[in-house]
């Protein structure tokens, strides 16, 4: 047998020797597995291939199962297209600071970066169980309040309000919050606060990320981060009632 | 004995004042053919848009996320932060008040309407050199946009860099404004090439060597763009992106389109193709080409014979590629499909070893072109392996497979980890 018949496939290759041992390599490779098998050697003509830059970060990946809250980059697979599109807009139009984000889609185009969207919407990826919190009870149940009722004394609505009973978003700007890293929630709220993440206006999450304490906003991803993801998790085709805010990103 | 100092002094200044009148640059002036050259026609106004994008003036003239031609970006230099102007139509904060004649001036002899030294990031050295019909055509162009108010940032330039005196100086040795010259001994294609890299194409302004205070050399030697931590390969240089070897039509392929065989563009050449050279005709593409690869070779650099690096790193980095990059580049640094050839690779040679450093710290994306919408892309590893292991694996690829290129230290990775991509 020569070495050749042995190439890997070039995106997993990395990722499927790490997990080759571990038990949950079946459902994380999935996630981006529909691929026909390669001939050895051949690079596969697909928006798969062609994506790997992306896949290599968001992609679970790491051995211990590959828990999205393991690392800080988040979580895309599922999140709705319109959602995912209109974040690589902003950070190719400077809504949005990360520079290596932006350095990747600086020069791709509004029809590229929408096929790159809807490739991701469209997967749909196990997602393990989070392990389990070690926060403080009273910061878990005022996340959960926040989450699931808002605070109308802080004239907070519910995340729920707007991102979907389940937190599974809504088709096709609102994301939904679960199996995101906590850091990644933490950054987000905070960088709306101080105005260096932007949204189309009106921008109804800077608007409630002013509203946010930074105790709500750690008790919020804390909260978040110890949800686990049902089955079968879906963005919602429509929003089940009236946003409480204008939101311009989500018409 | 004061008086004799004082009158010593005074007539050294005089003689100082008289030479540099002498060879103060002239300020040339070349009246427009007539008012129609500039009128706001159809016309006029695309073949304005055209000389736009070979000038690619919009890729400096607009922030990011901003108003096209609104200005506002910071350009970073060794003598401190220049932020570009308005251009577009507005009375107050663009050049809405600008004449065909004030704008001439701008773009030749590098003065402002108000009769301002401009600063040479505005790469009038080379722009001196567009023909007056064509400066016309860009002015009833840029009159053409909508206006937009945006007030203009002042440059944030260390002393003595900001004031008018240096600037004066810098252009008594370093600028003369004059028309591009055709070469009657060349074809109109080759004249054509000439007039578009020297001139509106600024090619220079990137890859040509830059003296200490800023001036570039006039060839096409190759240049490290310091602040952003780009090295802009020599375009006449065999071992690095000299032309003279390559397929005509393999050149024009990578700058009308960001691919071609064996290379693609990044770092700042990515922007240059994506925001002008795809836009540009190919005929107008091909008369470049033809250009550059008349260029004599350059000296041949005398390159020490690299020092191989240790087994030790040999073999770690030899690790580290199979582990991350030879499912796509190759056992043998081959190259697979749309991925580049690692074996022979110019661009990974170069002695100055940025850009392969930055390539793998950052991966990246060839630019979406109308030749290739929807390019493959390279994934970054600046979180994946640290200075010493990017030190491992580039020192691994620039010696093997046939490649002889210096070892790279932890340092150097490390160095260019910290300059903003941005």
């Amino acid at each position: 047998m020569t070495t050749s018949q042995h190439r890997p496939h070039p995106i997993r290759a990395s990722a499927a020797r790490t997990l080759a041992a571990a038990a949950l390599a079946s459902s994380i490779v999935t996630a981006f597995a529909h691929a026909q098998p390669q001939a050895p050697g051949r690079i596969p003509d697909t928006l798969e291939q062609r994506v790997a830059a992306c896949i290599a970060c968001h992609a679970p990946k790491d051995t211990a199962g590959a828990r999205a809250g393991g690392v800080y980059f988040p979580r895309i697979a599922g999140k709705p297209s319109g959602y995912l599109y209109n974040q690589l807009v902003n950070f190719r139009e400077g809504r949005r600071q990360y520079p290596l984000m932006t350095w990747m889609v600086n020069h791709l185009s509004d029809p590229y970066l929408h096929e790159i969207a809807d490739y991701f919407a469209a997967q749909h990826p196990a997602v393990p169980s989070p392990p389990p919190s070690r926060e403080p009870a009273a910061v878990l149940a005022r996340g959960e309040q926040l989450v699931r009722r808002g605070d109308p004394a802080l004239k907070l609505p519910a995340c729920v309000a707007c991102h979907g009973e389940r937190l599974g978003g809504v088709a096709p700007g609102i994301p939904g919050l679960l199996n995101l890293p906590r850091d990644y929630v933490n950054a987000q709220l905070g960088a709306w606060r101080n105005g260096v993440r932007r949204a189309h206006a009106p921008d109804c999450m800077a608007t409630i990320a002013e509203r946010l304490s930074p105790g709500d906003v750690a008790a919020i991803s804390a909260w978040l981060a110890g949800q686990p993801t049902p089955p079968g998790l879906r963005p919602l085709e429509r929003a089940e009632r009236r946003l409480p805010l204008a939101c311009g990103s989500a018409p | 004995m004061t008086r004799r100092l004082l009158l010593l002094v005074g007539a050294l200044l005089a003689a100082l004042a008289i030479a540099a009148a002498l060879a103060w640059p002239r300020e040339q002036f070349v009246p427009a053919a007539s008012p129609e050259a500039w009128a706001g026609t159809s016309t006029n106004i695309a073949r304005g848009a055209y000389l736009a994008r070979a000038g690619d003036c919009m890729a400096c003239h607009t922030a990011r996320g901003g108003a096209p031609y609104a200005g506002g970006r910071a350009m970073e230099t060794p003598f401190g932060t220049l932020y570009t102007p308005n251009i577009t139509a507005d009375r107050v904060t663009g050049i809405g008040k600008w004449s065909a004649d004030d704008f001439w001036r701008a773009l030749h002899n590098g003065k402002s309407r108000d009769g301002r030294l401009l600063y040479p990031a505005f790469p009038y050295t080379n722009y001196t050199k567009v023909a007056r019909a064509d400066a016309d055509a860009l002015f009833a162009y840029l009159r053409s946009l909508p206006p937009r108010q945006v007030q203009n940032r002042p440059h944030a330039l260390r002393f003595p860099y900001d004031s008018q005196l240096a600037l004066a100086g810098w252009r008594l040795l370093y600028f003369k404004p004059g028309v591009f010259e055709g070469d009657a001994t060349r074809d109109a294609q080759w004249n054509r090439g000439a007039y578009l890299v020297e001139g509106l194409g600024h090619c220079s302004a990137c890859h040509s060597a830059r003296n200490r205070l800023g001036a570039s050399d006039d060839g096409l030697g190759g240049g490290l763009i310091p602040t952003i931590g780009w090295y802009a390969p020599s375009l006449t240089a065999d071992s690095e992106a000299g032309l003279g070897k390559w397929q005509e039509d393999h050149i024009v392929q990578l700058l009308r389109t960001g691919v071609a065989p064996g290379a693609s563009v990044t770092g700042p050449m990515a922007e240059v193709v994506a925001q002008s050279l795809q836009h540009m005709n190919e005929g107008d593409v091909q008369a470049m080409a033809v250009y550059l690869k008349s260029l004599p070779a350059g000296p041949v650099a005398a390159r020490e014979p690299a020092p191989r690096p240790p087994e030790q790193v040999l073999e770690q980095g030899g690790q580290l590629y199979r582990q991350h990059c030879a499912a796509c580049h190759g056992a043998r640094g081959e190259g697979l499909g749309p991925y580049p050839a690692l074996a022979g690779n110019r661009a990974l040679t170069l002695e100055e070893p940025v850009n392969a450093i930055r390539v793998v710290l950052n991966g990246g994306f060839a630019p979406a072109t109308a030749g290739n919408p929807r390019p493959y892309g390279m994934p970054p590893f600046s979180h994946v392996l640290d200075d010493a292991q990017v030190a491992t694996l580039v020192s691994y690829l620039r010696a093997s497979w046939g490649n002889k290129a210096a070892p790279v230290t932890s340092a150097q990775v490390n160095r260019y980890r910290a300059v903003p991509l941005d």
